[in-house]
């Protein structure tokens, strides 16, 4: 029988050893070194049984197929758009991807989406090399005509989202923004009212820097709360 | 280039509003340390405003007067805009940024504010003279470096002690410093205001330097005389606009240089 | 005469005091700041980013670049001349090597990771000093370690053996001996070893072992810090 060295939901940094003996599974930014379980990266750590998991507090950008990312686009070719979308490749929209409607040959591409523009678009393809192909052809996947963008760490989106999207549900209905939370850590929101925009903003950074507290969600319900000066939003039932 | 975040940033300052919720004359948190680098330099300092984080040191060195200036000695400013403090700087020698920054707002601003007494720098008429190097670098760039580096170069002279000179052996102790300072005769205080539209602001961030087709950067002194001006941008100003942009800098500079005290 | 007494007073083991931040830059993927007596090194890391030009590209892994530097005012003599140096270019080469090791970047081919550290202030120990932050901003930034790298210097003076070794005790009119060593702590696999001056192999083997110790204690400083951005 082995030992755990490290309480569970504890940070943990590249080198530090979470486990000694050979009765432990290592999961996530977790490796196995002969006896010992080290942590590769910096993260949260989850026991679960003999399951050590960590889990990284900040992370660089893995586009994977079927993620649905924000992204800038930066130059136009003649058959593709480039998108910069926080990966050190761009992502390359084929003419054939760029929308639901058809697109003809020889179009000018830049009536459709021109450099500048920020796009909601969907992974379709990483080459072994990391070349990535994005679409726009899809329900939701558009060009994004006014609102804000801000950027926060991959890792954190899943925590931003929250279990089946109950926290960002809870920060658009209590801010009423429309908000979309792009897996490569960039978000797009567009409120009405623009004080209540800055708040859902607000609510987002705290999650970003707060991401390993347990009862996060109380705590950004009571953030709104106090912002929002009791005058939230209409509650939606989901 | 267009997209939606200068959109915002135009659509919230038609409502006199900006994206972090300030006015358009409010400063973000600033904060001056000095003697950051004691141990080596004899004058230096950190300014911050909000995330925006840059250094200033001083050197003094001694040499020959120059031919045309037989009583006075001189300074000479270097800017670096580090690649360290954002992902748009490369390495390499001083760009056209830093090398505006080094002569507008440093320069121009201690030379022609005379705000240092360059024939307090003479040790010796048509021999020896000290040379005040100030070098200035970014480290984190996160809007209105201008300012900011106008700021610590201030700072960092304000700090600055002469290091102990033997006149005879034509030798800088630097391990020892003297008590005996620059003094300055006035605090010139550059502000950065940019247009935006019709609006004008002052300490953007860097969606607004990004949303701003023209800026002006003009340092005042203690009587509110203005002693150095730059315009940057490729957008054009209107005689009514610099008016506005020069009294709004002297209202600022007011303020910022209570800060110096 | 015997060296029986430290220069700045210090017992033979003991390290300078240390202080370590992390995340001080928010525009890099990562970043510290690690100071070791009166040396202060800042580090900030972006990347992986593309890699120009093209023919630098490795197809199987991301690439490593650091940028040491010396700001002009650091130096307590003269001014430093600004833009790398012989000594600064050769700094940079061994911090690449220092930090290889311990970095993983098969998910990153044909891209660079850009380390780029500034001494504020120098009083010896600089390179070590840089690795040290360079590490941690590394780890800040999220990439896969399999351990930090920790890195100081021991030396000896008249055949005592020294620990982090000081300014003074580098120009020690009698002779020194500096040895800059970098580690991963957890196993004590060396990354960076240097030497200047004279050592015998047993001497230098007592050294390495000293080393580690050191190396450890500096580990704990940069683990304090990286832990301290996620205080409850």
């Amino acid at each position: 029988m082995g030992e755990i060295k490290i309480k569970d939901k504890e940070v943990t940094v590249p080198g530090e050893v979470l486990a000694v003996g050979m009765d432990y599974l290592p999961a996530g930014g977790a490796f196995r070194d002969k006896e010992e379980i080290i942590a590769s990266q910096v993260g949260i750590v989850n026991i679960s049984g003999r399951l050590i998991k960590l889990v990284s507090l900040n992370t660089r950008y893995m586009p994977k197929k079927g993620d649905r990312i924000i992204g800038k686009v930066a130059d136009i070719g003649p058959n593709a758009w480039y998108v910069d979308f926080g990966f050190y490749n761009q992502g390359a929209i084929a003419l054939a991807d760029g929308s639901l409607e058809y697109i003809p040959r020889g179009a000018d591409l830049s009536q459709y989406y021109a450099v500048g523009d920020y796009v909601v678009a969907i992974v379709v393809f990483v080459t072994r090399d990391n070349h990535v192909n994005l679409s726009l052809k899809g329900p939701g996947l558009r060009k994004l005509s006014e609102g804000r963008i801000i950027k926060i760490n991959p890792a954190k989106v899943p925590r931003v989202i929250g279990k089946e999207a109950s926290m960002i549900t809870m920060v658009k209905n209590m801010t009423e923004c429309r908000v979309i939370v792009g897996q490569n850590g960039w978000v797009w929101i567009s409120g009405l009212d623009l004080v209540k925009e800055s708040i859902a903003i607000e609510a987002i950074n705290l999650i970003d820097t707060r991401a390993h507290i347990q009862g996060l969600t109380d705590e950004v319900k009571n953030f709104l709360e106090k912002k929002l000066g009791g005058k939230s939003g209409v509650q939606q039932e989901n | 280039m267009k997209d939606i975040v200068r959109t915002h940033v135009v659509s919230l300052l038609n409502k006199d509003a900006r994206l972090d919720g300030r006015k358009l004359d409010e400063y973000r948190k600033f904060t001056i340390e000095y003697g950051i680098s004691s141990k080596s330099a004899e004058g230096s300092a950190r300014v911050k405003m909000g995330d925006t984080e840059v250094v200033g040191g001083v050197k003094f060195l001694v040499g020959p007067t120059y031919p045309d200036t037989p009583d006075k000695g001189t300074i000479v400013a270097n800017v670096e805009l580090l690649p360290l403090s954002s992902p748009v700087f490369e390495t390499g020698p001083p760009s056209i940024q830093s090398i505006e920054y080094a002569r507008a707002i440093v320069d121009r601003g201690l030379r022609e504010s005379d705000a240092l007494d360059m024939r307090k720098l003479c040790i010796k008429r048509g021999e020896k003279m000290w040379t005040v190097m100030i070098d200035v670098y970014s480290i984190n760039d996160a809007g209105n470096l201008a300012d900011a580096i106008g700021l610590v170069a201030i700072a960092a002279l304000k700090d600055a002690k002469f290091p102990k000179y033997d006149a005879e052996k034509d030798i800088i102790n630097y391990e020892e410093r003297t008590k005996k300072g620059l003094e300055l005769k006035y605090l010139p205080i550059p502000i950065t205001i940019v247009k935006i539209g019709s609006k004008f602001i002052i300490d953007p961030t860097v969606e607004e330097e990004n949303a701003a087709e023209t800026r002006l950067t003009v340092t005042t002194i203690e009587d509110g005389r203005a002693c150095a001006i730059q315009k940057g941008g490729e957008g054009t100003l209107t005689p009514e606009d610099i008016d506005k942009m020069i009294q709004l800098s002297i209202e600022k500079g007011k303020e910022l240089r209570k800060l110096f005290k | 005469m015997a060296y029986n007494k430290r220069i700045d007073g210090r017992k033979f083991d003991e390290i300078r005091e240390m202080k370590a931040q992390v995340g001080i830059i928010p525009n890099a993927d990562g970043s510290a700041m690690f100071q070791i007596g009166k040396t202060i090194a800042l580090a900030a890391v972006y990347g992986p980013r593309e890699l120009f030009p093209k023919f630098l590209q490795n197809s199987d892994r991301g690439i490593l670049r650091c940028y040491y530097n010396m700001m002009s005012f650091s130096g307590s003599g003269e001014r430093v001349r600004p833009g790398p140096s012989r000594r600064s270019k050769e700094i940079s080469y061994i911090t690449e090597n220092a930090l290889l090791p311990a970095l993983n970047l098969e998910d990153f081919p044909n891209s660079v990771v850009d380390v780029y550290i500034e001494l504020l202030q120098t009083d010896a120990g600089t390179r070590c000093a840089g690795i040290t932050a360079a590490a941690m901003a590394l780890a800040d930034a999220g990439f896969q370690m399999k351990d930090l790298v920790s890195a100081a210097s021991v030396g000896f003076i008249e055949n005592r053996l020294i620990v982090d070794v000081s300014n003074e005790e580098e120009h020690y009119e009698k002779g020194n001996t500096d040895i800059p060593i970098a580690m991963m702590p957890r196993t004590g696999e060396i990354t960076l070893l240097q030497m200047d001056g004279f050592a015998s192999k047993e001497e230098l083997a007592e050294g390495i072992i000293v080393a580690k110790a050191v190396c450890m204690e500096i580990y704990k400083v940069q683990q304090e810090a990286l832990k301290a951005r996620y205080k409850k």
